[in-house]
C-alpha cells in the first residue's frame, strides 16, 4: 500500500541571481513498511525534495504549480500536503506526529539550552496528549529502545554532553517519540564514524520493522543505500535519473550516472584497481544545461539529441526505469 | 557555583584596585593641588593676601604634604575602612554628604533605563528578525542607525521641547519645586517617577538602538539553525517555537552586555544631565569637573565604575544560569 | 509634473540597468569569471563594496564633507569669528530666483533692515523685500590662507560689499553659522582621524604584544584593558579634559584632545587584534611558515596580519563615530575645545536650551552635520564589513 505519492514536484528558490530551479518534475512513491533510498551528490536536490514534503523549505522557496504530495494518514484519510495551509493545525499534526524527520547533524538538531528529555516530552505531549509524567516515562523508554545506556540519567542530559553516536540515537528517539508512520532520514549516518554508522543503520532497520514504519533514507553513499533500501531513486541536478527496486538498480544500472557512481565505489574484489570517478563537477543550478541535465558530464552523450530535450523515463523492468536518450533510441530501434 | 563566584569576586577586587589607582591619577592631574584650590576659593575676593606659607599650612592641615603613594593609600583606606570619600571644598562639607542619596537616585534611573531598554529592544529585535526584509524591518534598521548617530544631548533637547509642549513646562529636573527639599514621602516618590521617565527614555534611546541590532542579528542567526527546522519538523506551533527556540538564545548576548549598557548609560549621564537639569550623580560629576572639585569627581567615578563591575558580575552569573553550555566551575 | 517625469526617468534607468546587467552576464560571463578568480583580495573587497549602494553614497557624502572642511577657507564666505553687527541672531538667508517683483536669472537675497520688536523693544534684523542683493561667485573678501599656507582673497561665493550672505543664519554675536560650520567640520573630522590613528597604533602594539607573547604578559595586559573598558568612557575623558590648564592655547588644547581620545580608544581594537592573533597562531599555515624557518617578524607581518587586516580597517572606520561623538559631547559641556576654536561641539554649546530650539533653531544646524558624519561612517563601516567578509557569496 502506498502511503506517500509525490508527483511532479518542482522547487524554485528566489535568489539575488534570479530564480534557481533546485528540483524539477520529481515523482516517487513510498510503500508502507518499505524504505526508499534517495542517492545523489550534494546539490542534487535530494534534501530539498524531502523538506518539501513536510513543507519545511524557507520562505524564498516556491513549489511548482501542479505538484501533489498525497499522504495517507494514520486514520486512513488521504491529504495533499501541498494544499494544507502553511501555518495550520493540519500540517503541524502531520509534522512529527505522522512524518518524523532526522537530520545529518544531531548536535545542531537539538537546542543547546534544553535537555534531550525536555525536547522529547514537548513532542510527545504535543502529539499524544500524555501527562508530563507519562511523557517522561515514554521518553525514557524510547531512549532505552534506541540503545542509550542509563536512559534515566541521560534523559536529563544536554545534547552536547552526549557522544556523536549517542546523540544520533537520541535524535532517532526524538523523531520516533510521537510514533510517526513515515520517517525521513536526511543523511543520518554521514557525520558518524564508520563503525557507529553500521550500528545506527542496524538500529534503524530494527526500529522500522518493529514500528512498521515507512522510511525515506537520503544519502550520497551507495554502500549505505545497498544496506538499507528496498527501492532506490538516483537524483541528479534536481531530477530523478533512475529508479527501481534496489537489487535491480544496483546490479543492472541503466543510466550512465548510476553506472558512474557504482564504478566509483571501492570494491573488495577489485583491490589494486583505481576507482573511476564521475568526471567533472555537478553544475550550479543557476547554470542548468539545456536538455538532459547530465549531458555535460556524460561520456556517451548524443549531440543534437541530449542537448535539446530532457529524456523521459524509459521503463526497463517492473518498477525500474531510467531517463536516458540512449535507452530511448535503443528501444525505438 | 561557589568557586565560580569566588573567582569572579576576586577578579572584581583586582579590577577595582586598578580602577581606584587610575581614578586617583585623574584626581591628581589638574595643575595645582587641593590646598591651592582651597586657598584660592576661600580667600579670593576677600582681600586677604595668601602666602605660600599659608597654602603650605593648609596642605599640612589636610595631610596632603606626603608622597603620592601615601596620599593614595590614605584616600583609599578612608573609603574602604570608614566610607570617607574626603572633602568637597565647593560645598564645604564631606563628599559623602554631597553625594548622599544621589547615589540611589542614579541607581533608580539606571534601573528604569535598563528596564525600558530591554522591554523595547528584545521584542522589537525579534520581530525585525522574523520579518526580515519587510518594510517594518527596514524602518527599524533606519531607526537604530539614527538612534546611534543622534548625539544624546540633542535628543534630550528634542524630548524636552515636545515634553514642554505636551505636558507643560514642569518636566526638567528630577523633582517639582515643592518636593525639592521635602523629606521622602510617597508623594515625593511619585513626583520623582513622573520626572524620571524623560531622562530614562533619553538614556535608553541609544541602548535600544544598539540592542535591537544585536537581538536582530543573533535572532536571524538562530532562525537559520537546524534546531529550529528540527523543532518545526516535530510540529511545534510556530509562535511557541519562536519563543522557545531562537528567541531564548537571542537574549543571551543582551544579558552578556548588561554591564556594557550600564557603562554606556553612565557615559551619557553627565551630558544628558547638563541639558535636562538633573541633579543626580551625572550632573554632580559635571559640576565637580568644572569646579575641579576632584574628591567629589573621584568618588563619583569610583562609584559609577563599581556599579558597572557589579553589573558585569551579575550578567556573568545570569548568563551562566541561562546557558547550560557555560560551565559554572570554569 | 516634474515628479512624474523624474519617476519615469528613474523607471527607464532601472530597466536599462536590468537589461545592461543581463547582457553583461550573457556576454562577459567567462571573462568576468576569469577576472574574478585572478583578482586580489583588495580588488574583490572594492568590487563588493561598490555594489553596496548605501555605503557608496555615504562614502561620497563623507568625502564631500571632508573636502568642504579642507577648503573651508575658500568655501566659507567669512572667517569663523567675523561678526556682522547688523544681523544678530539672524535667520538663514536662502538665495531666491523669484519674488513679488518678478524673477531674475541670478540668485539674490533680500536686504536687511533693522526694526524694533514691538514687545521686547529689542532691535532685530528683518528682511527688506524691496531691496535685492545678488549672489556673486568668486568674490573678493577677507584675506585667508588655504591650508594655512597659500594666501588668497577670493571666496567661492558672497555678496558685493558691504552686503553679507548668511546661508545658515547668524548667532547672537552676528557670526556666520555656515562659515563656522565649515571650519568646525575640519576640526571635528581631523580630531576624529588623529584620535583613531593614535588609538590604532596603541591597539596594534598592545594587542600585538598580548596576542603574540601570550602567557603572563597577556594576562597583565588583559587586566589593564579590562580596567580601561570598565570605567565609563565619557566621564573618564571628562576627567582628563578637566585637567587641561585653563591657560593653554587652543592649539595645545586641540592636540591634548586628540591625545585624550586616542589614549583610551584602543581597548576594543586591541582585544580584536589579540584574539585574532591567538586564534591564528596555531593555524596550520602559520605553523608551516614557522617550520619552514621564516623569522617571527615575517611570520607576523606576512602570514598573520594580512589574514585580518580587513577586519581591522572595518573596526577603525566604525570607531570614528565614537571619537566624533565624544569630542562633540566634551566640547558641548565645556570640557573640550574652547572658543575661539570651532568644532561641532563648540558650536552646539550655543544650543543648550529649549529656548534656542524655539527662537533660533538654525543654531542646531551643526548637529545635522554630526548626525550625517556619524551615520556615514557607520554605513561605510557596515558596507566594508560586508565587503570584507570572504564568505559573502560574490559573482
Amino acid at each position: 500500500m502506498t502511503i506517500l505519492a509525490v508527483e511532479n514536484l518542482g522547487v524554485t528558490f528566489r535568489t539575488d541571481e534570479g530564480l534557481l530551479r533546485a528540483v524539477d518534475g520529481v515523482s516517487f512513491t513510498v510503500a508502507a513498511g518499505r524504505t526508499l533510498g534517495i542517492v545523489g551528490e550534494s546539490g542534487s536536490g535530494k534534501s530539498v525534495s524531502t523538506k518539501a514534503i513536510t513543507r519545511l523549505l524557507p520562505a524564498s522557496a516556491a513549489l511548482s504549480e501542479g505538484a501533489t504530495i498525497r499522504y495517507t494518514q494514520k486514520s486512513g484519510t488521504v491529504v495533499d500536503l501541498v494544499q494544507l495551509p502553511a501555518k495550520g493545525r493540519a500540517l503541524r499534526t502531520v509534522r512529527g506526529g505522522e512524518i518524523g524527520m532526522i537530520f545529518q547533524e544531531p548536535m545542531a538538531s537539538f537546542s543547546p539550552v534544553y535537555t534531550v528529555g525536555a525536547q522529547m516530552v514537548e513532542t510527545i505531549r504535543l502529539h499524544r496528549g500524555l501527562s508530563r509524567k507519562a511523557a517522561r516515562a515514554e521518553g525514557i523508554a524510547m531512549l532505552r529502545e534506541v540503545g542509550l545506556t542509563d536512559p534515566e540519567r541521560r534523559v536529563d542530559a544536554y545534547a552536547f554532553e552526549l557522544s556523536g553516536g549517542m546523540r544520533q540515537r537520541a535524535m532517532i528517539a526524538l523523531a520516533l517519540a510521537a510514533e510517526p508512520k513515515l520517517l525521513i532520514a536526511d543523511e543520518p549516518t554521514t557525520a558518524l564514524d564508520v563503525t557507529i554508522q553500521a550500528q545506527v543503520l542496524k538500529l534503524m532497520r530494527r526500529l522500522q520493522q518493529k514500528h512498521r514504519m515507512a522510511m525515506i533514507f537520503i544519502t550520497h553513499d551507495l554502500g549505505v543505500i545497498a544496506n538499507i533500501a528496498d527501492d532506490i531513486a538516483v537524483m541528479y541536478l534536481g531530477t530523478i535519473v533512475e529508479r527501481g527496486p534496489a537489487h535491480a538498480v544496483l546490479t543492472n544500472p541503466k543510466h550512465p550516472y548510476t553506472k558512474g557512481l557504482l564504478a566509483a565505489l571501492p570494491r573488495m574484489d577489485a583491490l589494486g584497481h583505481r576507482m573511476t570517478p564521475v568526471p567533472g563537477d555537478i553544475p550550479s543550478p543557476a547554470a542548468r544545461p539545456s536538455g538532459c541535465p547530465f549531458r555535460t558530464r556524460c561520456t556517451s552523450a548524443l549531440p543534437g539529441l541530449c542537448d535539446t530535450a530532457a529524456p523521459p523515463p524509459v521503463p526497463i523492468s517492473a518498477g525500474h526505469s531510467a531517463a536516458c536518450a540512449r535507452l530511448e533510441t535503443a528501444r525505438a530501434a | 557555583m561557589v568557586r565560580f563566584i569566588l573567582e569572579r569576586v576576586l577578579g572584581m577586587i583586582v579590577t577595582m584596585v586598578l580602577v581606584s589607582m587610575m581614578v586617583f591619577v585623574i584626581m591628581e592631574l589638574p595643575p595645582g593641588d587641593y590646598a591651592d584650590r582651597y586657598a584660592f576659593r576661600k580667600f579670593s575676593g576677600t582681600g586677604v593676601n595668601v602666602s605660600a606659607a599659608d597654602v603650605q599650612a593648609i596642605r599640612e592641615d589636610l595631610g596632603l604634604d606626603v608622597s603620592a603613594p601615601e596620599r593614595y593609600f590614605n584616600w583609599i583606606s578612608g573609603i574602604v575602612l570608614e566610607g570617607d570619600f574626603g572633602q568637597a571644598f565647593a560645598f564645604e562639607t564631606s563628599v559623602v554628604n554631597v553625594i548622599g542619596d544621589k547615589m540611589w537616585l542614579t541607581l533608580l534611573l539606571v534601573l528604569i533605563t535598563l528596564l525600558i531598554t530591554y522591554a523595547v529592544s528584545i521584542p522589537v529585535g525579534i520581530y525585525a528578525a522574523v520579518k526580515r526584509g519587510s518594510a517594518a524591518d527596514y524602518s527599524l534598521t533606519i531607526f537604530s542607525y539614527l538612534g546611534l548617530a543622534l548625539p544624546n544631548f540633542l535628543l534630550a533637547l528634542v524630548f524636552l521641547y515636545f515634553a514642554n509642549r505636551w505636558f507643560g513646562a514642569d518636566i526638567g529636573g528630577l523633582f517639582s519645586p515643592q518636593y525639592e527639599r521635602a523629606p521622602w514621602s510617597i508623594a515625593k516618590f511619585l513626583d520623582l517617577l513622573a520626572h524620571l521617565w524623560l531622562p530614562a527614555f533619553v538614556l535608553a534611546w541609544s541602548a535600544v538602538a544598539y540592542q535591537i541590532q544585536t537581538v536582530r542579528a543573533t535572532m536571524s542567526d538562530e532562525l537559520n539553525k537546524l534546531s529550529v527546522v528540527a523543532a518545526r519538523a516535530r510540529g511545534i506551533p510556530e509562535r511557541r517555537l519562536l519563543v522557545k527556540y531562537p528567541a531564548r538564545l537571542a537574549v543571551n548576548p543582551v544579558v552578556s552586555t548588561i554591564g556594557f549598557d550600564v557603562n554606556r548609560i553612565f557615559s551619557e549621564l553627565p551630558i544628558v544631565a547638563a541639558v535636562l537639569g538633573l541633579t543626580e550623580l551625572g550632573g554632580l560629576l559635571l559640576k565637580a569637573y568644572l569646579d575641579l572639585d576632584m574628591y567629589v569627581a573621584g568618588a563619583i567615578l569610583l562609584l559609577l565604575t563599581f556599579v558597572i563591575v557589579v553589573m558585569n558580575f551579575l550578567s556573568d552569573i545570569l548568563l551562566a544560569l541561562l546557558d547550560p553550555r557555560i560551565k559554572l566551575s570554569g | 509634473m516634474i515628479a512624474a517625469a523624474l519617476l519615469l526617468a528613474f523607471v527607464l534607468f532601472l530597466v536599462w540597468r536590468a537589461r545592461a546587467h543581463a547582457a553583461d552576464i550573457a556576454q562577459h560571463d567567462e571573462k568576468r569569471r576569469l577576472r574574478y578568480y585572478s583578482a586580489s583580495q583588495w580588488t574583490l573587497i572594492w568590487w563588493r563594496f561598490r555594489r553596496h549602494r548605501a555605503a557608496m553614497g555615504a562614502g561620497i557624502l563623507l568625502s564631500t564633507l571632508f573636502l568642504m572642511g579642507l577648503f573651508a577657507e575658500v568655501i566659507a564666505p567669512y572667517g569663523p569669528t567675523t561678526r556682522d553687527a547688523r544681523y544678530l541672531d539672524g535667520a538663514p538667508q536662502l538665495p531666491l530666483f523669484c519674488d513679488h517683483n518678478g524673477c531674475s536669472w541670478r540668485p539674490f537675497i533680500h536686504g536687511v533692515k533693522t526694526e524694533r520688536d514691538p514687545i521686547t523693544l529689542r532691535a532685530r534684523a528683518v528682511p527688506d523685500p524691496e531691496t535685492r542683493l545678488y549672489v556673486r561667485f568668486l568674490v573678493e573678501g577677507q584675506a585667508v590662507k588655504i591650508f594655512g599656507l597659500i594666501p588668497t582673497k577670493t571666496h567661492l561665493f558672497g555678496l558685493d560689499a558691504p552686503g553679507k550672505l548668511h546661508l545658515f543664519g547668524t548667532d547672537s554675536l552676528g557670526r556666520d553659522v555656515f562659515s563656522r560650520v565649515l571650519y568646525a567640520t575640519w576640526t571635528s573630522l581631523s580630531i576624529g582621524i588623529l584620535g583613531v590613528l593614535i588609538a590604532f597604533v596603541l591597539a596594534l602594539v598592545i594587542g600585538g604584544i598580548a596576542g603574540y607573547c601570550g602567557g603572563l604578559i597577556d594576562m597583565v595586559i588583559q587586566r589593564v584593558t579590562e580596567v580601561v573598558r570598565v570605567i565609563p568612557i565619557i566621564p573618564l575623558y571628562m576627567g582628563l579634559a578637566a585637567a587641561m590648564p585653563k591657560e593653554w592655547s587652543t592649539t595645545e588644547v586641540y592636540f591634548a584632545m586628540t591625545l585624550i581620545l586616542g589614549l583610551f580608544g584602543w581597548p576594543t581594537l586591541a582585544r580584536r587584534i589579540r584574539s585574532q592573533l591567538l586564534s591564528i597562531r596555531n593555524e596550520d599555515y602559520v605553523v608551516a611558515a614557522e617550520l619552514a624557518g621564516v623569522r617571527p617578524r615575517s611570520v607576523i607581518a606576512r602570514h598573520m596580519l594580512p589574514s585580518f587586516t580587513s577586519f581591522i580597517i572595518v573596526d577603525l572606520v566604525i570607531s570614528f563615530p565614537y571619537m566624533i561623538l565624544a569630542e562633540t559631547a566634551l566640547s558641548f559641556v565645556g570640557l573640550g575645545l574652547r572658543p575661539p576654536d570651532v568644532s561641532w561641539g563648540v558650536l552646539l554649546q550655543q544650543a543648550q536650551s529649549v529656548r534656542v530650539l524655539e527662537q533660533t533653531p538654525w543654531l542646531f544646524i551643526p548637529a545635522i552635520f554630526v548626525v550625517v558624519a556619524v551615520l556615514a561612517f557607520t554605513v561605510i563601516g557596515d558596507g566594508l564589513r560586508d565587503a570584507a567578509d570572504p564568505y559573502a557569496e560574490a559573482k
